[in-house]
Formats: structure tokens, sequence, C-alpha cells
């Protein structure tokens, strides 16, 4: 166990490409961190270069407040899940396991005992004698799980460990990580472009885009407070909606009222002034989740003009709750997350009520800030 | 049951089959002519063409091989020097690969270009400058000279760097956090996973520097570093009037490799398979 820092880490690849700019995290002993973002943005990189399989173009890496930028990967301890688990194709699951720890010397009869524990803990006592090719998506997994569990490193890495399993087990798995990782309580970083595991795993995820780290915090946090429009769109499933318009003095008011000129406008929360002030009169963007949209007034400013009407297109139900697809008169698409009804209207003009207190303003452009962050 | 038929050949199974025959026949009669003419007398090879059978079968032909010349030495030479050539271009050739596959190095792949150019310079070529070394050497007229200059071939290096480059690297990595360095990298991952390829190389190798000629000749003066194409050419040389004695002695100069394919052609044809394969 042990900390891990970055500090204004950059890798260039080539002379040319550079796949991480300036990025800086201060990782606590124990912490679960998820690096999550699009494919392309850096997030294999960086991990590679905690590993040590990349070298640093600039920059510092600490683990455990020892810099290990020159370290060799078998010297930095540390153990990495890789996606297509790399497990040895020649080695049975014991000696897989087992390999690091023969390289370090350890002696048998305690490398034994620690694989059998592993062994134990990921129900892979049956299978020691067999090669990985004999073994099935999930379990292989497993051994690759296995093999980083008994190094009983500093940090834990992983990347996309579960990308290659089956919608089912990889939710299990997923479970059964989280499990692990509260027992043993190792510093790990992991590595995914599945912003669910990423909500479900991470004590704190780090967003990134393009090289840069967008934000950096809880999975909460994230969620109900994203930093830019970017971030925004990409955690939630269905994604936040975003409508533009500007935003204006209200007529005949004392608030500040959105405008997405195809409606009646929607009047702004009176604490948010102070934000929303400098943007008067600008284009701007709207963004809220589905769940913020429901069929009876939500909220302390229900009946305050936070009405949308909407043309209801498709309806999709989820069980308790439906996604209904929308289009605003001028043809903004919107999807409103409801509770299910039967018989929801389709094809026919419906007014939903906004929940103003779950509401963003974003500047323009996909990474427009959100000027409503506290 | 409802297997799907695969689409009906133009020909009927049979007449492929005999076809087969026919060419396996061709193969097969110089062979078993070799055979009959090593068992005959010398005056009776001439009966030969019109009985199709040896009136006396001479087994001691192939004694009398041992006795007229150190046919003995000339085996033992051919195993020690194509078992020596082969084991170490085995050592380098997987070496080198590693380096040019494995181990990220400036101006790795434009070296691995000048290196493969080398193939494309035909042999014959390269004998004479290659004499003039080896003679600089000191190693005219001994097993160094037949061995050495043998050790290094680019074409193997270029076999096993394509069955290396097939292996993923993140096995490497996983090893390299797993607490290894490059040689137990190369010897516990790489290697034990290139051994289709090595075999297929061994095979290789082994053949060639067996069968090898003009080297050997040019290279060696005694009788006693003799290999056995040398050995037979030498004995052909003597007793090139006496066709039963060359035929027994080159039957039996044949039998190694032919054992040697029959033992490990399944990694001859699965080396072959995996190298197209994956590559
Ligand atoms: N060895 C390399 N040489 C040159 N460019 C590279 C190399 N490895 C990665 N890149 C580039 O660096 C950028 C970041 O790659 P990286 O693998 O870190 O992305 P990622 O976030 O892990 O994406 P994914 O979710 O697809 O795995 C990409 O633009 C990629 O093309
Ligand atoms: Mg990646």
């Amino acid at each position: 166990m042990s900390t891990l820092t970055l500090t204004n880490v950059k890798k260039t690849y080539d002379g040319n490409i550079t796949a991480v700019h300036d990025f800086s995290l201060s990782i606590h002993d124990g912490e679960f961190v998820v690096f999550v973002g699009p494919s392309g943005c850096g997030k294999s990189t960086t991990l590679r270069m905690i590993a040590g399989l990349e070298e640093i173009t600039a920059g510092s890496i600490e683990i455990g407040g020892r810099r290990v930028n020159d370290v060799h990967p078998k010297d930095r301890d540390i153990a990495m899940v890789f996606q297509n688990y790399a497990l040895y194709p020649h080695m049975s699951v014991y000696k897989n396991m087992a390999f690091g720890l023969m390289l370090r010397k350890m002696p048998r009869a305690d490398i034994r005992k620690r694989v059998e524990a592993a062994a134990h803990t990921l129900g892979l006592h049956e299978l020691l004698e067999r090669k990985p090719k004999a073994l099935s998506g999930g379990q292989r997994q497993r051994v690759a799980l296995g093999r980083a569990i008994v190094r009983e490193p500093k940090v834990f890495l992983f990347d996309e460990p579960l990308s290659n399993l089956d919608a089912k087990l990889r939710v299990t798995t997923r479970t059964e990580l989280k499990n692990l990782h509260q027992r043993l309580k190792t510093t790990t970083v992991y590595v995914t472009h599945d912003q669910e595991e990423a909500m479900t795993l991470g004590d704190r995820i780090v967003v990134m885009s393009a090289g840069h780290i967008q934000q950096v915090d809880t999975p909460l946090n994230i969620y109900r407070k994203p930093i830019n429009r970017f971030v925004a769109a990409f955690l939630g499933s269905p994604p936040m909606n975003f409508l533009n318009g500007t935003l204006h003095e209200e007529t005949g008011g004392t608030g500040l009222v959105f405008d997405f000129a195809d409606a009646p406008p929607l009047r702004m929360r009176d604490e948010d002034r102070v934000h929303l002030q400098p943007h008067v009169g600008r284009a701007m963007v709207m963004g809220f989740r589905p769940s913020a949209m429901s069929e009876t007034p939500v909220g302390r400013y229900a009946g305050r003009g936070n009405a949308l009407r909407l043309r209801t297109e498709v309806v999709e139900p989820l069980g308790d709750l439906i996604d209904v697809s929308c289009t605003t008169p001028k043809g903004q698409h919107v999807i409103a997350r409801v509770t299910a009804r039967p018989d929801f209207p389709v094809a026919r003009d419906i007014e939903f009520h906004l929940d103003m207190d779950h509401v963003h303003i974003f500047e323009p452009g996909e990474f427009g800030r959100n000027v409503l962050r506290a | 049951m409802t297997e799907p038929r695969s689409k009906p050949s133009p020909l009927p199974k049979a007449a492929i089959f005999v076809g087969l025959v026919l060419l396996g026949f061709t193969f097969v009669v110089p062979f078993l002519w070799q055979i009959l003419i090593s068992l005959s007398s010398l005056t009776d090879v001439d009966l030969l063409t019109q009985t199709g059978y040896p009136p006396v079968v001479k087994p001691e032909n192939y004694p009398q091989v041992f006795e007229k010349v150190d046919f003995a030495r000339y085996f033992f030479n051919s195993f020690f020097v194509a078992g020596w050539v082969t084991l170490l271009q085995v050592i380098t050739s997987s070496m080198a690969a590693y380096a040019f596959s494995r181990v990220r190095w400036p101006g790795r792949d434009r070296v691995f270009l000048l290196y493969l150019a080398t193939l494309m310079i035909p042999g014959v070529v390269l004998m004479v400058p290659n004499f003039a070394v080896t003679l600089a050497l000191g190693l005219f007229n001994n097993y160094w000279g037949l061995i050495i200059p043998g050790a290094f071939t680019a074409y193997g290096t270029f076999l096993l760097r394509q069955f290396m480059l097939t292996i993923p690297t993140s096995l490497d990595e996983a090893a390299s956090i797993d607490g290894a360095g490059h040689w137990r990298i190369f010897t516990q991952v790489v290697l034990p996973l290139t051994r289709p390829g090595l075999i297929v190389l061994a095979i290789f190798s082994f053949l060639g520097n067996y069968n090898s000629f003009f080297w050997p000749l040019i290279l060696t003066k005694d009788d006693n570093l003799r290999t056995l194409p040398i050995g037979l050419l030498a004995f052909d040389s003597t007793y090139g009037r006496e066709t039963p004695l060359i035929m027994a002695a080159s039957l039996m100069a044949m039998i190694p490799p032919v054992i040697l394919f029959l033992c490990l052609q399944k990694y001859l044809v699965k080396g072959i398979q995996i190298g197209a394969v994956k590559g």
C-alpha cells in the first residue's frame, strides 16, 4: 500500500504525437481511482507510464514517496492486469501466479501458501494445473487478477480488465473487484471507457479527454457538478440533455430566464443570478439530466416557469421508468426519464416539468465551462 | 448428418487418388532402383535393366564401403559439423530475433533491413570473401572453419523474428512487471513460445549443413575432416566404376535426414502453418 503522485507528467510519442499533457494527480494510500474517457484520450498511456512500460517525456512519478521516473517496472513494486490478461500460455495457472514470486526468490513453501490463498479467494483452486488455453474468459480474467494479488504490490494497475467479458460477467466481476479492494485496501488505478464501471468502482474518477484531465472528483460530484459540458455529456446514461439558447432578464419580473427561442423561456433560480449575470445576453447551453424531468410539477420552482412543452416520439420502457425521446418545436432533441404509466402518449405534445435545482448552464462549445458549478 | 457438403471437386476422388499414387511412384522408383543396385554385384548391374532384380544379392557391399574409405569418419564429421552449426544458429538467430523484435533501440528496423539485404546476395558471390576471411583467421582446414562461418544466419533470424512478432508484447510487459529482465523474458517467456519456430529452423539448418558441399570442399584438405558429401565425391572419383558401392554409400548417407524428417515432420508442418496463419 502506498501513495501515488503524478506531477506535470507528459508523454510525447516519436517526437510529435503528444498523448498526455501535463497530468498532475495525487492518489492517497488505499484509494481506488478510475481513469475514464473516450478512446485515445491517453488513459492507457498514463497507466503504462505509472507501470514504467513507457518512458515519461516530462514531469515525475512518485510511488510511496519515491521518485520512480527511471526505475525499471520490476523494481516499482506494482502489479498490472492487462486487457488481454497477458497470461503466459506455456505455464500452468499455478505457475502463472507464482512466476513473479519465483523471480523474487521467495521460498517455495511461501509461494505455495500465497498462490493457494489467492486461488481460494478467486475460486481457482481446481484449475491450478490447467494451461490458460483450457480456461474460459472469466477464469482467465481471474488468473490475471490472482497473479496481481499474490504479489501484494504497493499499487494495482488495471487496464480495462473487464472489457473482454460478457455483460453479465462484467457486472458480477465488478462487484467482486470492489469487494476485493475493500478487503485488501491496495492503492488502485483502474482504466476504463465504461462510465458505469467508473461510477460504481471509483473512490474518485479522473475524466480525461485528448490527453488532458477534465475533472477529478468523487463519482457523485462528477455526476452532479460536472465542470464542463464534456464531462457532463460523458457520464450518465442516457446522456445529459443540452438545449441551445440565450440568457435574458425576465420580462415583467425580477429573475433571469433561459430562452431557447422555440418555447416559453425557463426561469432560472434567483440564487444563481450572481453566476449568470456576466453571461446575460449571450448564447449559452442549458444542460439537465433526463431524470430531472417529470410529468408532475417538481422542485422548489414548480409552477414558476419551469414547464417544457415537447413532442413525444419514442418511448422505451425500463420497468418502473420510461425513457421518452422528444423534440422541441424547433427540433432540439430531449430525452425524459419519467415514471412509467400505461399508454404513454406518443406523437403528442406533452408538458414536462424541469427541476431547476438540477439544471446547469454551460458556455458554448464542446468544453464549455459549467458556470453554475459553485 | 446435415454436414454441409464441400463443393464438388471437378475430379472424382478416385482419379485424384490414382494421380497421387502415380506421382508417389515416380518418387519411389528411383529410390528402389538405387536399393536394387546397391545390393547387386558390379557385373550384374547391367543385367538389372532386363531382370528387374539382382541374380545374386550382395549385402556385403555396405560393409565394403566402410573398408574402402573412412566412411564412419565422414559420418561423424557431417554430424559433428551440422550439429554444432545447427545449435549455434538456433542460439544466435533466436537472440538476434529477440533483439530485432522485442527490444526497442534506435535504428533497429533499419539495421534489420540491412541484415535482411544480405539474403539478396547469392552465396557464390560471398564464397571468395568468406574464404579469404576464414583463411586470414587461421581457420582453414579445421573444424572451426567449417562451423563458425555457418553459425550465423540472416534467414534464421528473419524466420524467428517473424515468429516472435506473433507473440503479444503484453507478455513481455507482464513478465517485466513480474520481475523479469531481458534475459529471463527471453529464456522463460519468448523462447518457449517460439519452440515451433526453433524446431523448423533446426531442421532446415541441420539438413542444409548435413548436405552442404561447396564450403567444406574448399575449406578442407585432410581426409579426416571430410564430411559425407565430400567423402562421397572422393569415393566416386576413386571407385567411380563401382556403381553398387556408390549407391550403398549414398543410401546410407540419406538415412539420417530421412529419419530426422520422419520424426519431426509434425513440427515442420505445424511450424510452417503457424508462421503462415499468424504472420
Ligand atoms: N506506441 C505509440 N506510438 C505512437 N502513438 C501512440 C502509441 N501508443 C498510443 N499512442 C497514441 O496516444 C494516444 C493515447 O493512446 P492510449 O492508448 O493511451 O489511449 P486510451 O485512452 O487508452 O484509449 P483506449 O480507450 O482506446 O484504450 C492515441 O492517440 C494513440 O494513438
Ligand atoms: Mg487503452
